[in-house]
């Protein structure tokens, strides 16, 4: 007898990885409904309050429009600065290119800790106030490394003879920016900007060191951790995940149909 | 911007230009004259600086020296999108993020002009796409993306139409094609046409006029006949078709003819056809010009005759046949030979005499090199 692997092992695998993945989004889902007290270990029936009246927990609504205003802010921020920078570093050739790019790397690398831990001590000596301000100031400088990136590859693939053949067909440099350049580079100029604003909405530890007295959702959630978090937090963490997942859905719907009507019309 | 463009034709001047890329001199000095309404070819093989001269005229790079005048107007320091000039790019560079008719009509919003798509739709018509209008260029076939191309640059009645290498993407069958459409189109619509180009048959097809280029200089400028019937470097006898070329030292010389001996043969060659008159010169026909035959010719004044060689190798191409054949202490010549009768007319080592009339005979400004020192 012949044991096949494709047939029954690889399958198997994967979906043992996907409940591996799964279960604590699962788990975040499920207790969101949950009828919870004070704390959100217990199952004590099923309820759509905390849905219906999210904001009712002190704090968890304003700590979630916190985290957006920052995530929105800083995405605008590092989106704008990275991708000029990315179209520099491809298009240019100046001096110190090659450091650049290299020190562009570096907040990449850097542990977070070591990075908020310093950005923290020269807030403190300049004497800057710690508060949403010293968080987007944080978020986009370590946004703007993966912008960078993000563009740089999609700068790349650019032909550079589209936006001559703009120049030549009456273009200032401006208007080939604006009606070659920018529309080519949205896909990447896109995808860098939802990558900014997940890892921006999402970021504890360089928040935590320069946030001051102001809360933003994952801060909030790691303070009630203490005390067991709030189904409310599940609510807004599910939703998160549930726009998420829409986006994407959204986004693959509209590239088949393309895609299809593409094909209907060869 | 709102400068007016003229509807036809401007005349093209290029004077002293040069240009140094970091490490290397990509045009060494150039003058060149295009007149108005011309459909002039640009040939030469790749790295010899055409594609340079184009993008120099085009203003997407700018010339170490010299001046650029379209229209009589200097140019040199004006940007890409001030000069009255449209390219079609080898690529052909269609904005992918934009259908067929927005990509026509670019210019002519660029430059506001009235109903952009009206006019777009018109250019499309010129080249029998009206129907892939609002398809994405990505959706074309190559032979259907270069006319889109060619529509985009003609919409805007340009001074003069740069061509870099258009067709080279296309198929053999589908170039030939085009080079008839491109040429009655530049009639039709009599813009100065520039057209540079690896291809030879291509720029003799269409062309009023060829330069041909190498190593960053024009070699020869002429009508495609005048280039093809009298070379005047061995550069331009080899690129332009193919030659057969002798060497040696002139020996005698009559009232109109001059002639030098290779290997026991007497070769002549007109004066009125010959660059040099004295020295080592080299002497050349064409392969089609020549025939061969099994018996010595009777010698003539108005003939010239090598022999005996031998036949090494017989090519079929379809209308003619190319002979290869040996001449001790020559080398191989080669011969055409048109397939009216009986193919191949002789066999491999047949013993035969090559001749041609001494009016076919081209003398050459500089030597071949000999392919014995590097």
């Amino acid at each position: 007898m012949k044991f096949s692997l494709g047939k029954y092992a690889f399958p198997l695998y994967a979906i043992l990885a996907f409940i591996y993945l799964l279960i604590p989004i699962g788990y975040t889902f499920v207790f969101s409904f949950n009828d919870s007290l004070k704390t959100n270990l217990i199952w004590r029936g099923f309820t759509f309050d905390k849905w219906t009246n999210v904001c009712d927990r002190e704090g968890v609504c304003e700590a979630f429009g916190n985290s957006v205003l920052i995530g929105v802010i800083s995405t605008i921020a590092a989106t704008a600065l990275g991708t000029m920078i990315a179209i520099a570093l491809v298009r240019y050739r100046f001096k110190f290119r090659r450091s650049t790019n290299l020190l562009l790397f570096l907040p990449m690398a850097t542990p977070e800790v070591v990075l908020g831990a310093g950005l923290a001590s020269q807030f403190f000596s300049l004497g800057v106030e710690k508060g949403i301000g010293t968080i987007i100031l944080g978020h986009i400088v370590f946004c703007l490394s993966f912008v960078v990136v993000t563009v740089k590859a999609r700068v790349s693939s650019l032909d550079p003879v589209l936006e001559e053949a703009g120049k030549d067909l009456y273009a200032n440099p401006r208007q080939v920016f604006w009606k070659i350049t920018f529309p080519l580079l949205l896909p990447g100029i896109a995808a860098a900007a939802l990558l900014s604003f997940a890892l921006s909405f999402d970021d504890f530890i360089i928040t935590n060191f320069n946030a001051g007295a102001d809360m933003t959702f994952p801060r909030y959630v790691f303070t009630a951790a203490a005390r067991g978090v709030p189904a409310e937090a599940n609510v807004i963490g599910s939703a998160v995940f549930i726009a998420a997942i829409l986006l994407v859905l959204v986004t693959q719907i509209n590239g088949e149909r393309k895609r299809r009507l593409l094909l209907k019309k060869h | 911007m709102a400068k007016e463009f003229i509807a036809r034709g401007a005349d093209l001047e290029l004077k002293k230009i040069r240009k140094e890329f970091p490490g290397f001199t990509a045009i060494e000095e150039l003058d060149l004259h295009v007149p108005a309404g011309e459909f002039f070819a640009l040939l030469g093989p790749s790295g010899c600086g055409k594609t340079t001269t184009l993008r120099l005229v085009a203003g997407l790079e700018t010339p170490t020296s010299g001046n650029i005048f379209i229209g009589g107007e200097d140019v040199t320091e004006t940007k890409p999108h001030e000069r009255p000039v449209n390219t079609v790019f080898q690529s052909y560079a269609l904005f992918p993020h934009m259908n067929v008719l927005e990509n026509v009509a670019f210019g002519l919003r660029q430059r506001k002009i009235d109903e952009p798509l009206v006019k777009a739709k018109e250019a499309l018509n010129l080249v029998q796409l009206a129907h892939l209008a609002d398809r994405k260029p990505q959706q074309l076939s190559g032979g259907q993306q270069q006319r889109v191309a060619l529509a985009r640059a003609l919409v805007n009645r340009p001074s003069l139409l740069l061509l870099d290498e258009p067709l080279g993407a296309l198929d053999l069958k589908l170039r030939r094609e085009m080079q008839i459409e491109l040429k009655a189109i530049q009639i039709e619509v009599g813009l100065t046409f520039l057209h540079v180009t690896h291809d030879q048959e291509e720029a003799m097809d269409m062309a009023d006029t060829v330069a041909v280029m190498n190593k960053g200089r024009i070699e020869q400028m002429g009508a495609p006949e005048a280039l093809y019937d009298r070379p005047k470097t061995v550069f331009v006898s080899k690129f332009l078709g193919q030659s057969n070329l002798l060497v040696g030292e002139v020996e005698s010389s009559s009232a109109n003819s001059i002639s030098i001996e290779v290997a026991g043969n007497k070769i002549s060659v007109p004066k009125a056809r010959a660059e040099k008159h004295k020295g080592k010169i080299a002497i050349g026909f064409r392969p089609e010009k020549a025939t061969f035959t099994s018996k010595k010719p009777t010698a003539s004044s108005s003939t010239n005759i090598i022999g005996p060689g031998e036949i090494i190798d017989i090519r079929f191409t379809g209308v003619s046949n190319q002979y290869l054949i040996q001449v001790p202490g020559l080398g191989n010549l080669t011969v055409f030979a048109q397939n009216v009768g009986k193919s191949p007319v002789t066999e491999l080592g047949e013993k035969v005499w090559i001749s041609w009339s001494v009016e076919h005979s081209f003398g050459l400004a500089d030597l071949p090199n000999t392919g014995k020192a590097v």
